[in-house]
Order: structure tokens, then C-alpha cells, then sequence
């Protein structure tokens, strides 16, 4: 078959081998799961559980808030010790609501329920993902059901299941491919068949001939081809995948899905199948620990597990000074080596400054082009540098500056050293910063718009029903003249400022609390707290 | 905390200025065996000119002086100073272009990657401006030999007759204009007669044809070692040998040949090294390409009708001015937006 | 002579209808400046200013009866945006209008709240709700931070709580590695 190019890339030493020696390891249950309940794109789940709550494996703590969201659960059986702020695996270093999980060493299992994907709507079998939790394992973390979506244009013609895996240091796919290919095959089958999806392609690095020889023998006698792909970052992007294996460019902002193709990493094809054929949530992940480790290998870890306790079993090196969450080209360095590991966590890199030296100092922008070259999204990079150092952000979307994929092609290439992806990144949070305050500020416009024209609406209201009671009232007045000359003449007057004030006398007796009897003492002094605050606020009689 | 990508590729702003220079070798090395050592006198005045003003200028803008003086450009732009320039020019004129080259068009500008112009085609203008006489006095091949030259940099008296006077390009236009009077007589005979004589040498005019050939062969390594792309020395030199075909296929006794356009004067320099100059050229690909062919087409306006021996320093000035527009208006087109 | 008359006559009418076409397709609707200052500010609708509301703020600086430097919530970003926006110097926030505070919310404590309406009545986008003796609260998405609900209330239990960043809020800062020469 017939592959494609994308222009750009990077050839970058992939040190891969070595965390591929080992079979995928399993870590002992650690002392203490820290399970952040926002671990996808989308809505933060909202708790199910309470402190001191029992919970089993794979019960769920969070439920998805809206349909963009994804539910968490928990990873082992054991009691929730707290739900509290905890520091993200995020490079802000903020904090997050977390569910704190003292393991109770049983592992039990909550009661499984696989369902007949025959048997459920299509609707139907993405809520039942949504609360499995079942995300994207590629490292972008974006809700699978929404993904499982045909759309309205009738089906996807072609899945493509990326097992490309470019990112240096990173190989879990890559085990996972070797390890458990059954598991992809029967996932992507899943998948296929609610998409309605004809072609089924699975792209993999050529640098990985175990995981093509895996997947070809697993995939044998299915309609899936596996495909080796040249060895390039970054192949596995998803859109440069796509584009390799179909030639169909997928701009920013458009679904893949309008164009016929969805693209799924080979390890949500898994998470797919664990949730589906056996009733399991996703509550761990194939983790890559390399880098300063004196053995890199894989692991299959529970979401909430320290970092530091997963690269511990990797005997890291004395000089380690950080970890990086994902891969030299595209990982965030972590605030702490305590935060717990996510859905997101493909690979912790073990960092030191002999491994990974800082840049040497940042020079001038020489226009040579090379970043252009780099950019495997036809980007010219070093203009949106100048954009966004000078603040520029209209020139810089001009210049298509969301269309980056981040991937650091321009900086790793460039030979003046900027930082080139730092100013991509500080460029895009301001301008999504910009149009929340300008969301913000378009409906403070409008409500504050909206308050002033209906107040004066009830300002001309009530004086048109003053003028009209006025007038009535004037033509009662010559009526009862006309009539029988009054007794008084103040006297209409007089009953009706009695009745209005003895209007007012009923009112507030009605609205004289009535709910204070009976009531503990604790209350009472705070009702009467209370009381005595609000006779000091206030004059205690109103003027007259 | 910097953050990804946390692996580079070892290369810098030092290794690519330091390859340039590298290609400059076998230019030069042709240079001194063709016309003697005092290139290297004026490389070695220029070089020590131009670092000196990019120290200063980097102490009074309060940068750090070895980190930017370890990235070569100023010894860049001195060489091409040095090499552009007629090698026996006094020294202090040399030295001046090194000074206005480095201080005014690059650090008034802002310093390494701001300024618009090619600080050395700069520097040259500037100069044949001023010192027109100076500036259009140029040795023949190999007839003096060192202490002569040294005389003549150093500021000695400027026997005239040790100096031809004139590039193989000016010979050849003051001999066309001449040809064409009526009175001449050497009136009607075309251009390949008039360049029958063995100042012109097989193609460029004698010694300057094997220079051009080391500049060849550098811009090949250049392009083989990635520093520059195909794109600027194949549309000037392809433009080059277009337009002047032309010219000379209309009008033989009054234009040159291709063949001794690409391989006389400038030419060669200007196509690999000169309008390469990433940071006053475009970048685009598509920019490239109408760039070094606006400034082919400049060069021989200049060369054919204009009054200074070359036009690749004027030619580069113009199409630097214009790279603002031309980057803007050829941005390629972005992933997945090629059809819109 | 006639040929001259006849050229003047015919410029004039091509001009004419030249300037006559413009009227009508570069036609400018409305005061834009107005719009475009009030595109800027921020929409508290605090009254800082002292105008009552953002609006009649962005009316008296188009008018020139109001300086630039006279909103607080907007800062020293949103003087620089109007500085550029208005062709005006830049200058510092005049303290008699108050002073930039990190953007905020009002919130009510419930236990002390009375339910007295006036500061549903103070609010400028009608961000709180509640009724005459019922418990108020404040939805803090519509929130401008005005603060405007803080004097009204008798019993002072509404206050300001600062928003915290969270790491959906959170900004990559600008890159600074500055290369300065080392003393």
C-alpha cells in the first residue's frame, strides 16, 4: 500500500531499546493512592464518595460532569481517607481535588459487567465508555466515547489505530503491542464496528519490527493491516499518522471525522476491550520508566501511584534532579516526585542535568529557516516566535499559530537555542485567557444591559399604574362629590391610609418567623446572635 | 524550570557562521594563488575591524561580549567585506567598511538577526559612493608581488600603473560603450570580440574565473552541509543566465555572454554566500525563489545600464527592502489549509 | 475653450460619482469609537470610574470628558490597550478611582445573610439571587466582582474572594531567559 509523507520532522536519538528488554513489570500495591478526579480533557467528575468511605476496585468515585468528561475510578479496593486539594502531575504545580485511597490489600474487584456491544445503541455504549473512564492513552487524554461518534455524515470509512509511538525514550505502546496484541486486535474490532469503519489501518514505527511481527500474527485473518511507517518525529502525532497512512490533512479545528477517518492509540483499543468484554474501567496504564534509571522498563501502574514510588523500582541514579512527565520532546517537567500517576502518564523520564543539560543561552533569531523546515505542520515558526514575543496574538492565529502540535521539532532543530514551544505555549494560554475574560466580559455587557432596560421598564410600569390609580381614584373622588356630599372631606383619604396600614401591620406578622420553637439551644443563641447583630446594623425602629 | 523539548541537536549560531567561513576557503585559497597574499592582510584588517566594533557595540548595549562574539557573524561579514572589496584598496577603507558594516547596519539595527541589509553589500555601497576612485581600482592576475601590495594597503603612493583599474566587467562595458561611437575603431564589433584579449581569461576574466570556481565549489558545500537551500543560488544564477541569454541573443555586440555574467565579478559570491544571508533575505521557499531572481534581474540592469562595474551589492540592498513583502505574501501554505 | 469645458465637466462628473459610490459602500454606521473603547474595558460595571457603568464611561472618554486612567478593573493593561486604541500617552491608574486588585468574586455567608434584597437590587448584572427573607447567594459565574453588593448589606456578610488559579486557568509564562552580561 501506498504511504504517504508529511513534510518536517526530526531524526532525534530514540533510546528506545533499553526500556525494552524487560517484560512489562506489575508494581505492589502502594501505601497510599492519590487518584486525581480530573484526569481527562473536559468537565472535573464530581466525587461519589465521602471520606471514610469503603471502596472497591473499580468502583466509581467520580462521575462524569457532562458529556465531555470521563468517570474515574478506583484503582484497588481500600477506604477513602480523604478527598482533598493534592498537587497535579501538572508543570503549574497547582492542586487538585484528589480522592486519597488507603489500600486495604485485598484488591477485590466491585462486580464486573461486560456488556454485548450488539446489544447496546450506539448512545448507549458511549455513555457505558464515559463511565468506564476510557480516555485516549496517547498522552492527550480526550474522552474515547465522544470519539466513538460516527457523526451525521453516515460512518468513518477508515480507523486508524496509531501504534507509531515517535516520542524518544518512550516504548509502551510498543510492549503493549508485543505483549498484548490480542487485547489491540479485539479493542480495534470493537471500535471498527461501531464506527462502521471498512479500513482498519495500524500504523507502527518501523524501528519496532517485534510490534509489527506481534500485531501482523494477532491481526491474521481480520480485516486489519498493519502497516510500518518510516521512522520519523513525529509520525505518531495524530493528524501526521493520519496523513502517513491516508493522505488526508486534518486542519485544526476540524474533526477527523468530517473527513471519513478517526485515529485511536493502541492502547485505548485495549482499554476499549478491558471495558467492554470484561466490565473493567480504566484504573491503570502501561508506564515507561527511563532515563537516568539503571533499568528502564515498563510497568503496569494504578492511577494514583506516586511517581517516585513507580522510578524507585527502577533504581534511579544518585544525581536525578527531576521527572518529566512523557517524552524529551514533548514532556512537562513535574512540580514534585510525588505526584500520582493519570491516564495521561505514558512515560515518566527520569531527568538530570547530565542527561538532559540545560539549553545553552538563548541567542538571537537568525532567520535560517531551519525551524521552518522542522515543522511537520508547514508552519513558519520562527514568525510566530517574533508574534508572540512582541505580544502580537492577532498575527500570530493569523499566522495559524493553533495549528501547532507542540511537538518541538523548531526548538530542538534551532541553532540560536530559543525556546521556541514556550512561546507557542505562553502565546496560546494568554489568547484562551483573553477570550474567557472577553466571554466573561460580553455577558456582564449583556446582563447589565438587560437589568437597566427592565428596570426602566418597571420605573414606566409602575408609574403608568400610579397615573392610572390616580386617576381612578380622582374619578371615584368626583363620583362620591357628585353623589352625596361628604361628611368629611378628608375622610376617604383617612380610611385608606388605615387600611394600607393595616395591610402593613398583617404583613409583617406574617412574615414574623414562626420555625423558632423548639429548637436546640445551640441555635437559639445564634438566632439570637443574629438578632442582636441586625439590631445593631439597624436603627431600631425605622424612621417614620 | 525550562521545559521541552529537553534534547537539541548540537548545532548553534557558531557552527553554522563557522561553516560559512569554511566554504569560504577554496574561494579565497584561488584568490591568493591568482592574485597574491594580500587578500589575507585585508581579511586579517577587516576581521580584526569588525570584531573590535562588535565588542564595543555589545559593552554599550550591555550584552555579553564572548557569547556573541564567539558566534563568528562579524568575522562573517568582515570576510565578504574583505573579498567583495578591490584587494588593493588602503587599508583604512577596508577597516572603515568593516566598522560601518558592523556598528551602523547591523548593531544600530538591533543587533545579530534585526538588520534589514547585508551589513558587507551595505558597507560596500556605502563605500563605492564615497570613494568612487579607490573603489574601482582592481589588480590584474599575479603581476605584484607582496611588498607592492603591502605598500599599496598600507597607504603607500597609488602608482596607478601598478593597478589595471578596472574588473573585467567595467573593461568590458567601457569597451562596448566605445564600440558603439561611431569614430571608434572598434566600432561594430560585438562583445566576444572585444573580449578576446587575455584579461578576460577563458570565461570571467583571467585568475577571477578560478575564484568564482572556489565559491562554487564552497556554496556546493554549503548547500551539501545544509547551511543553505537550493532555492536562492539556483534562481539567481538561473536568472542570471536567462535574462542575459536574452540580451545577448538579441543584441551580441552590446551584451555580454551568460557564461561570463555567472563567472565575472560578484556573481558566484553573491549567489552562495551574499544573498544566502538568512537574516536580510527571504525565507520563504517561494520567497526565495522571487527574491534571488529580483535580484539576478537588478544585477544585470545595473551591470548593462547603470554606472557601477557590479550591481550584486546595489541588486542585494533593493531586494532586501522588498523581503518584508515578499515573506508576507508567499507564506506556503499550512497543514491540512493547502486547499483554501 | 469648449474641449477644456467639456474635460472639467467630465472629471467633475466621474469624480462625483466616484465620491458618490464611496457614500454609499464605505458607509460608517454608528460611532464605532465608542463600541471599540467599550470593547475594552471590562464589564464590571463597578462604577469606579464614576460613571454608572462601563458604557457611560466608554461615552465620556470618546467625548474626551474622561480620562483614560480612570478604571481599576481593568488595570494597567486596559489603560495601555486604550492608550494604543486612542493614540494617548499611557499612564498610571489615578488612585482616586481605587486601585488594580486580582480579579474576584463576591460571596455570601449564608449563615449570617438576613435576606434583605438590597444587595440583589445593588447588583449590576443580577448575579445574585434570592427573595425577601430567603437566603441569598451568589452565582459566581456571572460575577464581575464589583462589588458593589458590599456596601448595601446591613449586616456585612458578603465578601470578596480572591479567584484562585487552577490548572484549567493556568498560563504558561513568557519565556525569560535574559541574556545579560554578568556584572
Amino acid at each position: 500500500m501506498k504511504l504517504f509523507k508529511f513534510n518536517g520532522g526530526v531524526k532525534p536519538e530514540t533510546n528506545k531499546d533499553a526500556s525494552t528488554a524487560l517484560p512489562i513489570a506489575t508494581l505492589p500495591l502502594p501505601g497510599r493512592l492519590t487518584v486525581p478526579l480530573h484526569q481527562s480533557i473536559g468537565g472535573t467528575p464530581r466525587p461519589l464518595v465521602r471520606t471514610g468511605q469503603r471502596v472497591l476496585k473499580g468502583e466509581r468515585i467520580g462521575a462524569a460532569d457532562g458529556n465531555v468528561s470521563a468517570a474515574i475510578h478506583a484503582p484497588t479496593s481500600g477506604t477513602i481517607v480523604a478527598l482533598e486539594p493534592a498537587v497535579m502531575p501538572h508543570p503549574s504545580g497547582l492542586s487538585a481535588l484528589c480522592a486519597i485511597i488507603a489500600p486495604d490489600g485485598e484488591d477485590a474487584w466491585a462486580p464486573v459487567n461486560p456488556v454485548d456491544v450488539r446489544a447496546l445503541s450506539g448512545g448507549e455504549l458511549r455513555d457505558y465508555l464515559r463511565d468506564a473512564g476510557v480516555v485516549g492513552m496517547g498522552g492527550a487524554v480526550f474522552p474515547s466515547h465522544l470519539k466513538l461518534n460516527p457523526g451525521r455524515q453516515g460512518k468513518v470509512q477508515t480507523l486508524v489505530i496509531n501504534g507509531a509511538e515517535c516520542e524518544p525514550y518512550i516504548t509502551c505502546d510498543d510492549m503493549l503491542m508485543r505483549e498484548r496484541p490480542d487485547s489491540i486486535v479485539r479493542g480495534t474490532m470493537l471500535m471498527a464496528q461501531v464506527l462502521g469503519a471498512e479500513r482498519i489501518l495500524v500504523g507502527i514505527e518501523d524501528n519496532k519490527p517485534e510490534a509489527i511481527a506481534a500485531m501482523e500474527a494477532a491481526s491474521r485473518g481480520t480485516p486489519i493491516r498493519v502497516l510500518a511507517v518510516p521512522t520519523r518525529y513525529p509520525a505518531g502525532g495524530a493528524k501526521q499518522l493520519i496523513r502517513v497512512l491516508t493522505g488526508i490533512e486534518v486542519p485544526h479545528g476540524k474533526r477527523s471525522t468530517d473527513f471519513g477517518v478517526q485515529c485511536f492509540n493502541v492502547g485505548t483499543a485495549c482499554a476499549v476491550h478491558e471495558a467492554l468484554d470484561f466490565g473493567r474501567p480504566l484504573i491503570s496504564r502501561i508506564v515507561t520508566v527511563a532515563g537516568n534509571v539503571s533499568t528502564p522498563r515498563n510497568f503496569e501502574v494504578l492511577f494514583g501511584t506516586p511517581m517516585a514510588e513507580v522510578v524507585r523500582t527502577a533504581l534511579p541514579r544518585p544525581d536525578t534532579n527531576r521527572y518529566v512527565m512523557g517524552g524529551p520532546m514533548m514532556g512537562f517537567p513535574m512540580p514534585a516526585y510525588g505526584v500520582p500517576v493519570v491516564k495521561a502518564t505514558n512515560c515518566i523520564l527520569v531527568a538530570s542535568d547530565h542527561l538532559f543539560p540545560p539549553p545553552p543561552p538563548e541567542m538571537p533569531c537568525i532567520r535560517c529557516g531551519e525551524c521552518a523546515k522542522a515543522c511537520p505542520a508547514d508552519l513558519a515558526p520562527f514568525e510566530l516566535y517574533w508574534f508572540a514575543r512582541a505580544h502580537n496574538y492577532g498575527k500570530a492565529q493569523e499566522y495559524h499559530l493553533f495549528d501547532c502540535i507542540e511537538c518541538g521539532c523548531c526548538a530542538y532543530v534551532c541553532p540560536s537555542h530559543i525556546p521556541l514551544v514556550d512561546y507557542y505555549r505562553y502565546a496560546k494560554s494568554e489568547i484562551w485567557a483573553r477570550e474567557r475574560d472577553k466571554d466573561a466580559a460580553d455577558q456582564a455587557r449583556t446582563r447589565f444591559e438587560f437589568r437597566n432596560e427592565r428596570q426602566d421598564r418597571e420605573k414606566r410600569e409602575k408609574a403608568e399604574k400610579l397615573a392610572a390609580k390616580a386617576a381612578e381614584t380622582k374619578a371615584k373622588l368626583a363620583e362620591e362629590a357628585t353623589g352625596a356630599p361628604p361628611a368629611d372631606g378628608d375622610d376617604p383619604k383617612k380610611a385608606l391610609i388605615a387600611a394600607a396600614l393595616e395591610r402593613a401591620r398583617q404583613q409583617k406578622a406574617a412574615v414574623e418567623p414562626k420555625n423558632t420553637d423548639d429548637l436546640p439551644a445551640a441555635i437559639q443563641a445564634e438566632i439570637g446572635e443574629i438578632d442582636a447583630r441586625r439590631q445593631a446594623a439597624m436603627p431600631a425602629e425605622p424612621p417614620a | 524550570m525550562f521545559s521541552s523539548p529537553f534534547v537539541r541537536k548540537p548545532t548553534s549560531v557558531q557552527s553554522v557562521m563557522l561553516t560559512v567561513l569554511l566554504a569560504l576557503l577554496p574561494g579565497i585559497a584561488a584568490y591568493v594563488w591568482h592574485f597574491g597574499a594580500g587578500i589575507l592582510v585585508q581579511i586579517f584588517i577587516a576581521t580584526a575591524a569588525a570584531l573590535a566594533t562588535e565588542w564595543g557595540f555589545l559593552r554599550l548595549r550591555g550584552k555579553p561580549t564572548a557569547l556573541y562574539l564567539s558566534d563568528l557573524s562579524a568575522v562573517v561579514t568582515a570576510w565578504l567585506i574583505a573579498l567583495t572589496f578591490p584587494p588593493l584598496v588602503p587599508w583604512w577603507l577596508i577597516a572603515l567598511a568593516s566598522i560601518l558594516a558592523v556598528g551602523v547596519v547591523k548593531h544600530l539595527y538591533g543587533g545579530l538577526g534585526q538588520n534589514p541589509f547585508n551589513p558587507a553589500m551595505a558597507a560596500y555601497c556605502l563605500m563605492i559612493v564615497s570613494y568612487p576612485a579607490l573603489m574601482s581600482q582592481w589588480p590584474a592576475a599575479g603581476h605584484l608581488d607582496f611588498a607592492t601590495q603591502w605598500d599599496l594597503i598600507a597607504g603607500g603612493v597609488r602608482d596607478l600603473d601598478a593597478i589595471t583599474g578596472a574588473t573585467p566587467l567595467d573593461a568590458l562595458r567601457t569597451a562596448l560603450r566605445e564600440a558603439a561611437s561611431p569614430s571608434s575603431p572598434n566600432h561594430a564589433l560585438n562583445a566576444s570580440t572585444l573580449m578576446d584579449g587575455p584579461a578576460f581569461g577563458l570565461a570571467g576574466g583571467q585568475g577571477w574565473e578560478w575564484v568564482a570556481l572556489g565559491y562554487l565549489a564552497g556554496g556546493l558545500f554549503l548547500m551539501h552541509r545544509g547551511v543553505i537551500t537550493w532555492h536562492i543560488p539556483c534562481a539567481f544564477l538561473g536568472a542570471l543566465a536567462a535574462i542575459s541569454l536574452l540580451m545577448w541573443g538579441l543584441r551580441p555586440d552590446h551584451f555580454a555572454s551568460p557564461l561570463f555574467h555567472i563567472a565575472s565579478g560578484g556573481s558566484l559570491l553573491g549567489a552562495f554566500f551574499i544573498l544566502t544571508d538568512p537574516v536580510s533575505g527571504a525565507t520563504t521557499p517561494r520567497g526565495k525563489l522571487f527574491f534571488a531572481g529580483g535580484a539576478a534581474l537588478m544585477t544585470l540592469m545595473i551591470r548593462d545600464f547603470g554606472a557601477y562595474p557590479d550591481g550584486v551589492a546595489f541588486a542585494t540592498l533593493i531586494m532586501n527592502l522588498c523581503v518584508p513583502l515578499i515573506d508576507m505574501k508567499t507564506q506556503p501554505a499550512v497543514f491540512g489549509h493547502k486547499q483554501d | 475653450m469648449l474641449s477644456a469645458l467639456i474635460v472639467m465637466a467630465g472629471i467633475a462628473l466621474v469624480l462625483g460619482a466616484v465620491l458618490g459610490y464611496a457614500s454609499i459602500h464605505f458607509r460608517v454606521e454608528g460611532d464605532p469609537l465608542v463600541e471599540k473603547i467599550d470593547a475594552i474595558l471590562p464589564q464590571t460595571q463597578c462604577g469606579q470610574c464614576g460613571y454608572p457603568g462601563c458604557r457611560p464611561y466608554a461615552d465620556a472618554i470618546s467625548k474626551g470628558d474622561a480620562d483614560i486612567n480612570q478604571c481599576p478593573p481593568g488595570g494597567e493593561e486596559g489603560i495601555r490597550k486604550l492608550a494604543d486604541l486612542l493614540g494617548r500617552e499611557v499612564k498610571p491608574l489615578n488612585a482616586e478611582n481605587g486601585v488594580e486588585k486580582p480579579r474576584a468574586v463576591a460571596f455570601i455567608d449564608e449563615q449570617t445573610c438576613i435576606g434583605c434584597t438590597l444587595c440583589i437590587q445593588a447588583c449590576p448584572v443580577d448575579a445574585i439571587i434570592g427573595a425577601a427573607k430567603q437566603m441569598h447567594t451568589v452565582v459566581s459565574g456571572l460575577c464581575t466582582g464589583c462589588e458593589l453588593c458590599i456596601a448595601p448589606c446591613p449586616v456585612d456578610c458578603i465578601t470578596m474572594e480572591t479567584i484562585p488559579e487552577t490548572v484549567e486557568t493556568w498560563k504558561w509564562r513568557y519565556p525569560v531567559f535574559a541574556i545579560r552580561q554578568a556584572a
